[in-house]
C-alpha cells in the first residue's frame, strides 16, 4: 500500500505536467486557428520503423548534451555554454578524424579524445573565469557560445575543403566510420554505433555522482556550498573540474553523427553540423531532474516530438511545426511547476500525519513530543 | 527555505531557456506577419492545394524561411506556380526547420519520393548531401537541388544541379548603385559568409569600380556560418543600419528573409538612400512605405531554373547534372519596378552587352 501511493505520487508530477502542457499547446494551436485533434493524431501516432531509428539516434544526442547541462546543475554551476561546446568539439573531432592519421579505429579513438579535450578546454575559460575573477558563468557561457560560432565559422572558410557552394572539413576515410545496426530495412536506415557513447555516459555519470568521493563533494557543494567548504571541499578546484567535464561530454554530443556510416562520406559543414542540441539539453536536464534516468525520458521525449513533427506537413495538417518548440518549452515549465507543487502538497501530507499522530492521546509519539 | 530558493534558482533558468527558445520563434513570427501585410503569399494561399492537373507531380521541399520569404524560396514557389498553369502540374511543399539535424531532410525527400513525387526539388545547396543520400534509392524519379552541388565522386543520373551567375547579376545592379550613389560610398549586407554570398559581394563590387573606380563599399556580414543569417530580420536590420551611419548611401542586400531588416533600415534613414533587393522583385512585395526606397533587385531566377526542370520531367528527358543560368539565358538580371533606374538604363543594358559578348568577364570571388 505503502509503495503503491509512493509511486502514486512520483507519477502524479509528471503526469499532470504532461497534460497541462498538451492543454495549452491545443490552446495555442487554437488560438492561431489551427486544428488540435489533427495535431495531437499526428504528434501521438506510433512512429513509422525510419522515424524510431531517428528518434533513437536524435535521443542519444540530446541525452550526452543534457548529461553534460546536469553535471554543472547538480553542484549549482549553470553551464549554459553546452552549445559553444559541442561546435568548437565537433570541429576540432571532425578535423582529427579526416586526417586519416593511422587505422579507423585508432583514428575515431584519437578524435573523440580531441573533442573531449577541446570541448573541456572551451568549458574551463568560464570556469576560471568565475574563480578567478568572479565572473558568472550565465554571462560568460553565453558569450562563447557567440563565439564559438564565428571563430569555426572564420576557420571553416579560411582553412576548410571547398565543395560547391560550401565549405568542409576533409571527409572522413571509409575505415573510419561505423556501420551502425539496422533493426529494420536497410532503407530505414541504422541506428548509429556511437550512441553507445550515451549509454556510457549515463553509467559514468551516475557512478561518479553517486559512487565516488567527488561526487559527494560535488553533491555538497551544489547543496550548502559554505558547509562543504567547512568539511574542506576546495570549491575552486571543484568549479574548474566540474565545468571541464561538462564540457567534455558536451564534446561528445554530435559525435554519434559524424562517425556514422551513410552514402555520402561524413564532415562538419555549416549545413551538415545540427545546430541547438545544446539548448535543447538544458530543457532535458530538468525535465530530467538532473538525474541520469530522468534525462533519458527527457531525451526520448524531446527527440519523439521533433522527428514526429515532420510528419505534419505529410498529413496535410495546417499547423506550423515552430508549435512543436512551443510544446517542448511548455513542458518544461509545466514539469517545473508540478514537481513544486506536488512536493510543496506531500510535506503538508506529511505534516499532517505527523499532527494526527501527536493528537491521538496514549500514543508513543506523545510522550516524546512533550 | 534553502530548498526552496535552490528550486526557485532552477525556476529562473528554465525561464531562461524557454525565453531564448521563443526568441527565436518571436524572430520568425515577426517576419511571417509581415509577409502577410506586404502580399497574399501567408501559409494559406498556395497554389499546391488547389491545382489538381495531370502533368508531373512535384516535391518542392523549401529551405529555412519558406514559402513566404519573399525572396529566395518565393522564386522557387513561382516557377512551380507557373508549370501548374504551363504543364498542369501539382505540387506538394515541405519546409526545413532552422537547425534541423540532417536526418530530417533525408526523411522529408524520402516521404515525398515513396509518395511519387517527381521531380523532386530542394531548394539551396543544404540539400545536397540529402539528396545524394536518397536519390540512388529512386533511379525512376528525378531530383533537383538549387545551388546545389555533388559532395562526393559518384555521379548520379538522376540528379540535376542547378546553379546561377549570380555574380553577373550582381555586377549590374552594382553599376546601379555606382551611378546613384550621392557619397560615392555603399554598402552591401551578406546573410551568411560562405562562398556562395561571396559571389555576391563579388560581382556586385566589380560593378561598382567599372563606373567609380574610388568608390567605397561598406561589406557586412550577419552570420559567419550559421544558416540562420538567413532569416534573422533584426540581424539584417543592424548590418543595413551600421552602413549606413558609416556614410554609405545605398545598400545591396543578399540575405534571403532578412532582407527585410535590411528595407527597414534604409526606409529609416530617409530620402535620398536606397536599399537593392535580391533574388525575386523585392518591390512588389515590400510594404509600400519601403517601396520608394527599393532601388531595384538583382534576380535569380530560381523560378526559371524550376519551372525548366519540371517542363523537362513533363517532356519525358529530365534535366541530370550541373546546368548554369547566367546572364545570356536570362537565368540572372535586375528588376525595373518603381521606375527608380530608368534614367540609367542605357548604362545598364550596356553592361550586361558586355557581360554577354564576353568582352567584360566578371569575378566569382572578392
Amino acid at each position: 500500500m505503502n509503495i503503491m501511493k509512493k509511486v502514486g505520487i512520483a507519477l502524479v508530477a509528471p503526469v499532470a505536467a504532461l497534460l497541462a502542457a498538451m492543454a495549452i499547446t491545443s490552446a495555442v494551436i487554437i488560438a492561431v486557428g489551427g486544428p488540435p485533434v489533427d495535431f495531437w493524431r499526428v504528434m501521438l501516432s506510433w512512429p513509422e520503423a525510419d522515424e524510431i531509428v531517428n528518434i533513437t539516434n536524435q535521443a542519444s544526442m540530446l541525452y550526452l548534451s543534457g548529461l553534460a547541462a546536469a553535471i554543472g546543475f547538480r553542484m549549482n554551476l549553470f553551464n549554459i555554454g553546452v552549445e559553444g561546446q559541442y561546435r568548437v568539439a565537433s570541429y576540432v573531432g571532425a578535423i582529427v578524424a579526416g586526417t586519416a592519421i593511422g587505422p579507423g579505429l585508432f583514428t575515431a579513438g584519437l578524435a573523440i579524445v580531441a573533442a573531449m579535450v577541446t570541448g573541456a578546454v572551451w568549458a574551463a575559460i568560464p570556469a576560471l573565469l568565475k574563480v578567478t575573477r568572479g565572473v558568472s558563468e550565465v554571462i560568460s557561457t553565453i558569450m562563447l557560445n557567440a563565439i564559438a560560432g564565428f571563430l569555426v565559422g572564420y576557420l571553416l572558410l579560411n582553412y576548410g575543403q571547398e565543395i560547391g557552394n560550401d565549405r568542409r572539413t576533409t571527409p572522413l576515410e571509409a575505415d573510419t566510420t561505423f556501420t551502425g545496426w539496422t533493426p529494420f530495412e536497410p532503407a530505414d536506415g541504422a541506428i548509429w554505433t556511437l550512441t553507445i557513447l550515451a549509454v556510457l555516459a549515463g553509467a559514468a555519470f551516475w557512478f561518479v555522482i553517486n559512487r565516488t568521493r567527488f561526487g559527494f563533494d560535488l553533491r555538497a557543494t551544489g547543496m550548502n556550498e559554505s558547509a562543504a567548504v567547512a568539511s574542506g571541499v576546495n570549491v575552486k578546484r571543484m568549479v574548474v573540474i566540474s565545468m571541464a567535464l561538462s564540457g567534455a561530454v558536451a564534446g561528445l554530443v554530435w559525435l554519434p553523427e559524424l562517425f556514422h556510416e551513410s552514402r555520402t562520406a561524413s564532415f562538419y559543414s555549416g549545413s551538415q553540423f545540427q545546430t541547438g542540441l545544446g539548448f535543447a539539453g538544458i530543457a532535458v536536464a530538468l525535465l530530467g531532474r538532473n538525474q541520469p534516468v530522468g534525462i533519458a525520458f527527457g531525451a526520448v521525449l524531446f527527440a519523439f516530438l521533433s522527428v514526429q513533427a515532420g510528419d505534419l506537413e505529410f498529413e496535410h495538417v495546417d499547423v506550423s511545426k515552430d508549435i512543436v518548440l512551443v510544446a517542448q518549452g511548455v513542458i518544461v515549465l509545466t514539469i517545473v511547476i508540478a514537481y513544486e507543487v506536488v512536493s510543496r502538497w506531500r510535506e503538508r501530507l506529511e505534516q499532517r500525519q505527523i499532527q494526527r499522530a501527536l493528537q491521538r492521546p496514549g500514543t508513543p509519539e506523545e510522550a516524546v513530543a512533550s | 527555505m534553502e530548498a526552496l530558493l535552490r528550486r526557485m534558482t532552477k525556476i529562473s533558468a528554465a525561464v531562461a531557456v524557454l525565453a531564448l527558445t521563443f526568441a527565436g520563434c518571436g524572430r520568425q513570427d515577426d517576419d511571417n506577419g509581415g509577409d502577410d501585410d506586404g502580399n497574399n503569399t501567408g501559409s494559406g494561399g498556395s497554389v499546391c492545394e488547389s491545382a489538381d492537373g495531370d502533368g508531373p507531380k512535384v516535391g518542392l521541399a523549401y529551405d529555412v524561411g519558406g514559402r513566404g520569404d519573399q525572396s529566395f524560396n518565393d522564386a522557387a514557389y513561382a516557377g512551380v506556380e507557373k508549370a501548374t498553369a504551363e504543364v498542369d502540374a501539382t505540387c506538394f511543399e515541405g519546409e526545413a526547420e532552422e537547425g534541423e539535424p540532417e536526418s530530417a531532410r533525408v526523411e522529408r525527400l524520402r516521404q515525398m519520393a515513396e509518395q511519387g513525387y517527381n521531380p523532386i526539388i530542394g531548394v539551396g545547396f543544404a540539400y545536397s548531401t540529402s539528396v545524394n543520400e536518397v536519390a540512388p534509392d529512386y533511379p525512376d524519379l528525378s531530383f533537383a537541388v538549387v545551388d546545389g552541388f555533388d559532395p562526393d565522386d559518384q555521379p548520379n543520373e538522376n540528379v540535376a544541379y542547378l546553379g546561377f551567375s549570380e555574380h553577373e547579376g550582381s555586377y549590374l545592379v552594382g553599376v546601379a548603385a555606382a551611378l546613384k550613389t550621392q557619397k560615392d560610398h555603399i554598402g552591401f549586407v551578406g546573410g551568411v559568409h560562405n562562398d556562395l554570398i561571396k559571389k555576391f559581394e563579388a560581382g556586385y563590387v566589380a560593378g561598382a569600380k567599372s563606373v567609380k573606380p574610388n568608390v567605397k563599399v561598406e561589406i557586412q556580414y550577419i552570420e559567419e556560418s550559421d544558416l540562420s543569417g538567413f532569416g534573422d530580420p533584426a540581424g539584417g536590420k543592424a548590418a543595413a543600419t551600421g552602413i549606413l551611419d558609416k556614410g554609405a548611401d545605398v545598400v545591396y542586400h543578399a540575405a534571403g528573409g532578412s532582407g527585410s531588416g535590411v528595407f527597414e533600415a534604409v526606409a529609416a534613414k530617409g530620402e535620398g538612400n536606397w536599399a537593392i533587393g535580391v533574388d525575386s522583385d523585392q518591390y512588389l512585395t515590400a510594404p509600400a512605405d519601403q517601396q520608394p526606397f527599393i532601388l531595384t533587385s538583382m534576380l535569380k531566377r530560381v523560378d526559371v531554373a524550376a519551372l525548366a526542370m519540371i517542363q523537362s520531367v513533363a517532356d519525358g528527358s529530365p534535366l541530370t547534372s550541373y546546368q548554369v543560368y547566367d546572364l545570356k539565358v536570362d537565368g540572372v538580371g535586375y528588376s525595373t519596378s518603381g521606375g527608380f533606374v530608368d534614367d540609367i538604363a542605357t548604362q545598364l543594358e550596356e553592361a550586361k552587352e558586355q557581360i554577354k559578348s564576353g568582352e567584360v568577364t566578371v569575378p566569382d570571388k572578392p
